[in-house]
């Protein structure tokens, strides 16, 4: 029954997993730039929303009302100064722009906040309850919660990008730059759109992830930007429900190696995704690799 | 050919390729002048003074290392504290069985080498963004696995046996020659390998990837050879950190700090030179002594001074410096006398650029 335990746990992570990793995914997809400062993002997220429940006391659930537009404006701003500056110069120096931000951003942390571990909204009996089946099984509130966000935000963004006028705008952008800019779209704003939707989910992540798990500046390297990378190639580039069945297998991965020694908990992860990497390196959704 | 159709009116005799505007034999004894030198300062200076230097030589050759996957293969690994952390713990385990850690290095180096081309089998299946984080989640993986093992100090790292013996003094001497050899090693590997046909592979990966593989330029070869060079050297820069330290954490190793640091010295020293990593890595030590007091503070600086001369100064320090001087004290390009440049060749921009290879191209054909 542990076991199975464990694997419902890692399918429910997975959840989170996914959230981390959509919005590494939608900004390579559209802008082709590999955000290094991902996970970063995503702790900042956390802070912003620690600052947010300090100030005005509204519960840690409903804090990313005003943490998500706060971060989507951020990236919208991001995306249309230094990152387009970066992407203007080429695919080198935007990796070393954002390596560079990521840095910045965790050190900054450490300067100006601390380098202590925080959470989000320990008092809350949704976040630390759970409910049970049998003996055996818990099913904690929270990770049920993270996931069904996880496949909202996942239906979501599946359903603006192929149905709405923007969603087109950054597919045709997606697809063809320089096409898309024939047909009078100005891609820059629409490369701005996209970051937005980027941070704003990034956002969601790092809220989820303070709820969940505790947070300190050095989570954003550690943990979310390589777990989320992680998902994504496992579940295979380009893929968003791949996304989440690479952030499914990886969550189980890890379940099941902390069942076997607690401190393995992280590496079995890694070890699953070093080998789709050496076995199957198109990732377990897509067919055959494109890049 | 492409020489001769810029100019077609004049014979080709009336160009003249070389590798130098100056003559190398004295940028060469210039070179033999300063090792030498450097080689005598810890009989010179202070302690201080030398355990600074080592670390300088540690992050020098760390930068050099970088520079050449990033600024002349093209590969952005974000994952190069794997090799410091390995050529580290190499050292620790050879002590442990009694081989001196300074006999140890070299061997910790190769070892590094070797672990390189089972590691470049699985990432290089990714690119560019995806390749740089897949270098990360492999050191990452790599620090998880040692932590597992308690007799190399688990997670908490353990002192390296081997040099209770020896002399205070003469073991801070030998450390900083250690230093001093490693570094100048890999600069000298780095430039012979520049200078040799790899070296124009490189550049033409550079200029344009899918022409160099066209042309039959080997280019995964070209890119497995150079990672693997970069972990040998990374390994006995962190063979040499072990030793200066005298205590090997897998934490301290491993951290992704490593590659900020070199990432950031090559950035600002100035990306696709041989003489930018060098000047990046003295500029860091400096700014880290200066600002050291003030904690994370030296690596927000050096992030957002990286961030800005990558946007607006790409060729960093050096370049700003051969731009006024026009000196190259690594000639690894080609300089193209004209006719009308009697004495003063053209300046080409960007060591060893397109001008280069069109001449040395045109050249093979007449």
């Amino acid at each position: 029954m542990a076991w199975v335990n464990a694997i419902i746990q890692g399918i429910l992570t997975g959840g989170l997993y996914a959230l981390f990793a959509c919005g590494l995914s939608l900004m390579f997809g559209v802008m082709k730039v590999v955000n290094l400062a991902h996970g970063d993002l995503a702790v900042i997220g956390a802070y912003v929303a620690l600052g947010v429940i300090t100030v005005t006391h509204i519960p840690a659930l409903w804090s990313f009302v005003i943490v998500v537009p706060i971060m989507a404006v951020l990236g919208y701003g991001l995306q249309r100064t230094l990152i387009q500056a970066a992407l203007d110069r080429g695919v080198l120096i935007t990796l070393l722009v954002t390596f560079g931000l990521s840095v910045v951003a965790e050190s900054g942390q450490q300067q100006f906040i601390n380098a202590d571990s925080h959470s989000l909204g320990v008092g809350e009996s949704i976040i630390t309850g759970s409910f049970s089946i049998g003996s055996q099984i818990q099913l904690p509130y929270l990770l049920l919660l993270i996931f069904a966000v996880a496949v909202v935000v996942l239906l979501g963004l599946q359903y603006f990008l192929s149905l709405s006028r923007y969603g087109r705008m950054i597919r045709a952008v997606a697809d063809d730059q320089e096409a898309a800019q024939l047909s009078g779209i100005d891609y820059r704003h629409v490369f701005g759109i996209a970051a937005a939707i980027a941070f704003g989910t990034v956002a969601l992540a790092g809220i989820a992830y303070g709820m969940y798990s505790q947070f300190s500046p050095t989570t954003g390297t550690d943990t979310i930007l390589l777990f989320a990378f992680a998902a994504v190639v496992i579940g295979g580039l380009g893929s968003l429900w791949g996304t989440l069945l690479g952030g499914i297998v990886l969550g189980v991965a890890q379940q099941i190696g902390a069942q076997i020694n607690q401190a393995d908990q992280v590496l079995a992860g890694y070890l699953v995704f070093l080998l789709v990497l050496a076995l199957r390196p198109q990732g377990l959704t897509t067919r055959r690799a494109q890049s | 050919m492409s020489v001769a159709t810029d100019t077609p009116a004049r014979s080709e005799e009336n160009f003249r390729v070389t590798r130098s505007r100056r003559n190398v034999a004295w940028t060469g004894a210039g070179a033999l002048i300063v090792v030498v030198v450097l080689a005598l300062f810890p009989y010179i200076v202070y302690s201080g003074t030398t355990s600074l230097m080592v670390q300088a030589f540690i992050v020098i050759t760390l930068a050099s290392m970088w520079n050449l996957l990033a600024g002349y293969a093209g590969l952005v690994s974000v994952g190069q504290q794997a090799f410091v952390g390995l050529g580290a713990y190499f050292v620790l385990i050879l002590a442990q069985h009694s081989l001196s850690p300074f006999g140890g290095l070299p061997v910790a180096a190769i070892g590094c080498g070797v672990a390189a081309v089972p590691m470049w089998w699985l990432i290089s299946r990714l690119r560019s963004g995806y390749f740089a984080i897949a270098t990360w989640v492999l050191a990452t993986t790599i620090m998880l696995f040692i932590e597992r093992f308690p007799s190399i100090g688990g997670g908490t790292g353990m002192s390296l046996p081997g040099l209770s013996g020896y002399d205070p003094t003469l073991l801070i001497a030998d450390t900083y020659w250690i230093g001093l050899a490693v570094t100048v090693l890999s600069l000298v590997t780095v430039y012979v390998m520049l200078r040799s046909r790899i070296g124009l592979v490189l550049t033409a990966i550079r200029d344009d990837e899918v022409a160099a593989r066209s042309s039959g330029a080997r280019v995964g070869l070209a890119r497995m050879l150079v990672y693997v060079v970069a972990a040998i050297g990374c390994g006995a820069a962190g063979a040499v950190l072990a030793i200066s330290q005298l205590i090997v954490q897998p934490g301290a190793v491993f951290t992704v700090q490593w590659t900020a640091i070199m990432a950031f010295a090559v950035i600002i020293g100035g990306l696709g030179t041989i003489e930018g990593p060098i000047i990046g890595g003295i500029v860091y030590i400096i700014l880290q002594r200066t600002l050291q007091s003030y904690d994370a503070w030296y690596l927000i600086v050096l992030g957002l001074v990286a961030i800005g001369v990558a946007l607006f100064a790409r060729r960093g320090l050096w370049g700003l410096i051969d731009d006024r001087l026009n000196i190259r004290l690594f000639p690894v390009g080609y300089w193209l006398w004209t006719p009308e440049s009697t004495g003063r060749p053209r300046p080409s921009r960007r060591g060893p650029g397109r001008r280069g290879i069109r001449a040395r191209r045109g050249g093979r054909h007449s």
